[in-house]
């Protein structure tokens, strides 16, 4: 997993609330056996006119020019900008992977779905939690000015804008932490291998139905 | 010192460990894995030389993109047909137990688990899928989780975790006849909102829990999920164990003894603490109908298509104009008035027994109306199936125009061949009505088997509850 630490850059706001992983990635590209390869369907069924398929030339499809990312200078975002309850619906990661696969780095919402949100720091990008209020003036501001910028400092908590203002946020410790280093979670685990055995030990005495099958 | 509730007490006996910040390290009893969330997991494993910490603890299906017409012919997309021939290889090289395709016990992930015993009360239970939820319907902590952490559970069989708020769902009353756990469980969608039991485990209780049984209550804890809570859960009872009882991998002799009088003990303590509380009176429930493409856009049979412009929060109106445009409805028509061409009788939430014992009863001796292009039936097991054939429920689709089908996810998500054209209007038994979920540009109204047979008969949506005099 790529170090996070602090990313600047251009801002896209899709303005619609309960975004949910169909539209992210829709269901005939997670026949993929890979982790890589989805950023040319990331949210296809509003990107393109036609209906795709893994193994079309992305290239050659009609754009829908209503698309904001098909919109310049949303081509090079690493920022996207969200409404409430982002990354609703089905626990596919692949959406997560779409994301990352585009470019994008973080997703900033008033609110995330529970498994999205976990599948975010798994793959190095940073979903963050503002205040509806806070949301809506970046709306603004992003309309005002196409090609708006933030800058995301993790190890701050902050985020700058280019008027040199200052939005704290949260995030939770463990997490930040994985993040700015890049971790492997599992190998994290694993170094408390003695306590899951103990754990499974104790466990087999009390319920050994579990154990059975 | 107040009392425990059942995640707390779920939570307590799975920790293997936590730290001063909250973040914990717990323990997963059961792993249920498909085709479609696992071979990057598999991979991920392979390439780091681990092995799983307890295949045993691991039962594999492939649902998603399996053919639901004839199994012999193998699967003619290959894109499909590669990720269920690697799921195959990967089960074998890790010696897990799958249920391959021409088992009789294959089926949807979350009804062969609790079908074959392998959901236990009590248990830790976690797949791949968001609607694991479903599990929690035995007194279970069940929750989808993305491939990282199937990957994750495979190597530790451990999960990162920090605790979820409590929260409870008490439905009171009495359902009438004809409204059944698909309309309690899309009312309190509706209620709460999709992102309602966001951070929240749900408990869900009340006269009208209990009286369901477990394929109800499965029903029910399937959809907490779309009430933004990874879990839904309900107290162990008598009707939970005499569902489990001789199945193939719950307990057997002595532990299953042991075993039921542990359960006992699996209920939220009567002075137990919940962060939030909803209530719900059941009696006068209507069955429910989706009519946007979120499931908490959903009204009563006997309502009309909300209007817009009476929303005051500007997002919300926005979202709800999106909705009708897309779903080509118009404020104040009548959800009876509502013809769909396609109904879809399966999925993870509704295709079990009970819900094609109820679809049929509608529709004996009747025919699918002469608008309805295709009526689907899908089982959601082979045992589901093979049963249903028993009881003669096979003919009573086929001669009434439904295709009868092998079963699998089907047009629940249209991941194999089963899928809406543009356009197309589906009454659905399934979980989600988002944009494109059963097809680009299909239009999913979501109900229960009642509804969705009642719906294929008259042509458009129609009270079952009335449906006898139509």
């Amino acid at each position: 997993m790529d170090k996070f630490t602090v990313i600047s850059g251009i801002v896209t706001p899709l303005d619609r609330p309960n975004v949910d992983t169909d539209a992210i990635i829709p269901k005939q590209f997670l026949k993929s056996i890979h982790r890589t390869g989805f950023g040319p369907n990331l949210f296809d069924d509003w990107r393109y006119l036609d209906h795709g398929e893994p193994g079309k030339d992305n290239s050659r499809r009609p754009l829908n020019p209503d698309f904001v990312l098909n919109q310049s200078p949303y081509q090079d975002a690493v920022i996207l900008l969200g409404r409430e309850n982002f990354g609703c619906g089905s626990s596919r990661e692949h959406a997560v992977w779409a994301l990352l696969d585009y470019g994008f780095r973080v997703v900033i919402a008033p609110g995330f779905a529970d498994i999205f949100f976990n599948n975010c720091f798994k793959n190095g990008v940073l979903p963050i939690v503002l205040d509806s209020v806070v949301v809506d003036r970046l709306f603004e501001a992003v309309a005002g000015s196409p090609g708006y910028t933030l800058r995301v400092d993790l190890p701050a908590q902050q985020i700058t804008t280019p008027e040199q203002e200052i939005i704290g946020f949260e995030v939770d410790p463990f997490r930040k932490d994985c993040l700015i280093q890049g971790l492997d979670d599992i190998a994290l685990t694993l170094q408390h291998a003695d306590d899951i055995r103990r754990y499974e030990e104790a466990r087999w005495l009390e319920v050994p139905w579990l154990f059975d099958k | 010192m107040s009392g425990k509730t059942l995640y707390d007490k779920l939570w307590d006996s799975h920790l293997v460990r936590q730290d001063d910040g909250g973040t914990a390290l717990l323990y997963i009893d059961r792993h249920l894995v498909h085709e479609v969330t696992s071979p990057q997991a598999f991979e991920g494993l392979r390439l780091a030389g681990r092995r799983p910490w307890r295949s045993q603890s691991i039962l594999a299906v492939p649902d998603h993109n399996v053919p639901t017409t004839d199994r012999a012919a193998g699967i003619s997309d290959p894109v499909s047909r590669v990720q269920v021939e690697t799921l195959d290889l990967n089960c074998s090289e890790f010696d897990i137990t799958e249920f391959t395709m021409t088992d009789l016990r294959q089926g949807i992930v979350h009804v062969i688990g609790p079908e074959q015993g392998a959901t236990l009360p009590g248990m830790t239970v976690v797949c791949g899928d968001s609607h694991t939820s479903t599990h929690g319907a035995f007194g279970a902590l069940a929750f989808g989780i993305g491939t990282s952490e199937v990957e994750h559970v495979l190597a530790t069989q451990c999960l990162i975790q920090k605790k979820s708020g409590n929260m409870q769902i008490r439905v009171d009353g009495r359902l009438a006849p004809g409204v059944s756990a698909k309309d309690v469980v899309l009312a309190i969608i509706g209620r709460i909102g999709t992102a309602g039991g966001t951070g929240f485990a749900l408990e869900f209780g009340g006269q009208v829990i209990r009286d369901l049984s477990m394929e109800g209550r499965m029903t029910v804890c399937n959809m907490a999920i779309e009430a933004g809570a990874r879990a839904g859960m309900i107290a162990v009872d008598d009707t939970t164990i005499a569902y489990l009882e001789g199945r193939p991998y719950a307990p057997g002799g002595e532990h299953w003894d042991q075993a039921v009088s542990a359960w006992a003990e699996l209920h939220s303590d009567a002075d137990a603490g919940f962060d939030r509380v909803i209530t719900l009176d059941a009696g006068s429930l209507a069955p429910q109908v989706s009519w946007g493409t979120s499931p908490e856009m959903v009204t009563a049979i006997d309502a009309v298509v909300p209007d817009p412009d009476a929303e005051s929060d500007p997002v919300k109106r926005e979202g709800m104009r999106n909705a009708l445009a897309y779903m080509d409805l118009q404020p104040g028509m009548a959800i009876t008035d509502i013809r769909p061409d396609h109904v879809f009788i399966g999925s993870c939430t509704n295709a079990r027994i009970e819900d094609l014992r109820a679809a049929a009863a509608v529709i004996r001796g009747r025919r699918v109306a002469a608008g309805i292009k295709q009526a689907l039936v899908v089982p959601g097991s082979g045992l589901v199936k093979q049963q249903a054939e028993a009881e003669g429920l096979d003919r009573v689709f086929t001669e009434a125009g439904f295709e009868w089908r092998e079963p699998g996810c089907s047009m629940c998500l249209a991941m194999n061949a089963d899928r809406l054209e543009a356009g197309d209007r589906c009454a659905s038994t399934s979980n989600r009505n988002f944009e494109g979920r059963q097809g680009q540009g299909g239009r999913t109204h979501l109900v229960s088997p009642a509804m969705a047979a009642a719906a294929a008969v008259a042509g458009h949506f129609t009270d079952v509850r009335q449906a006898g005099d139509t």
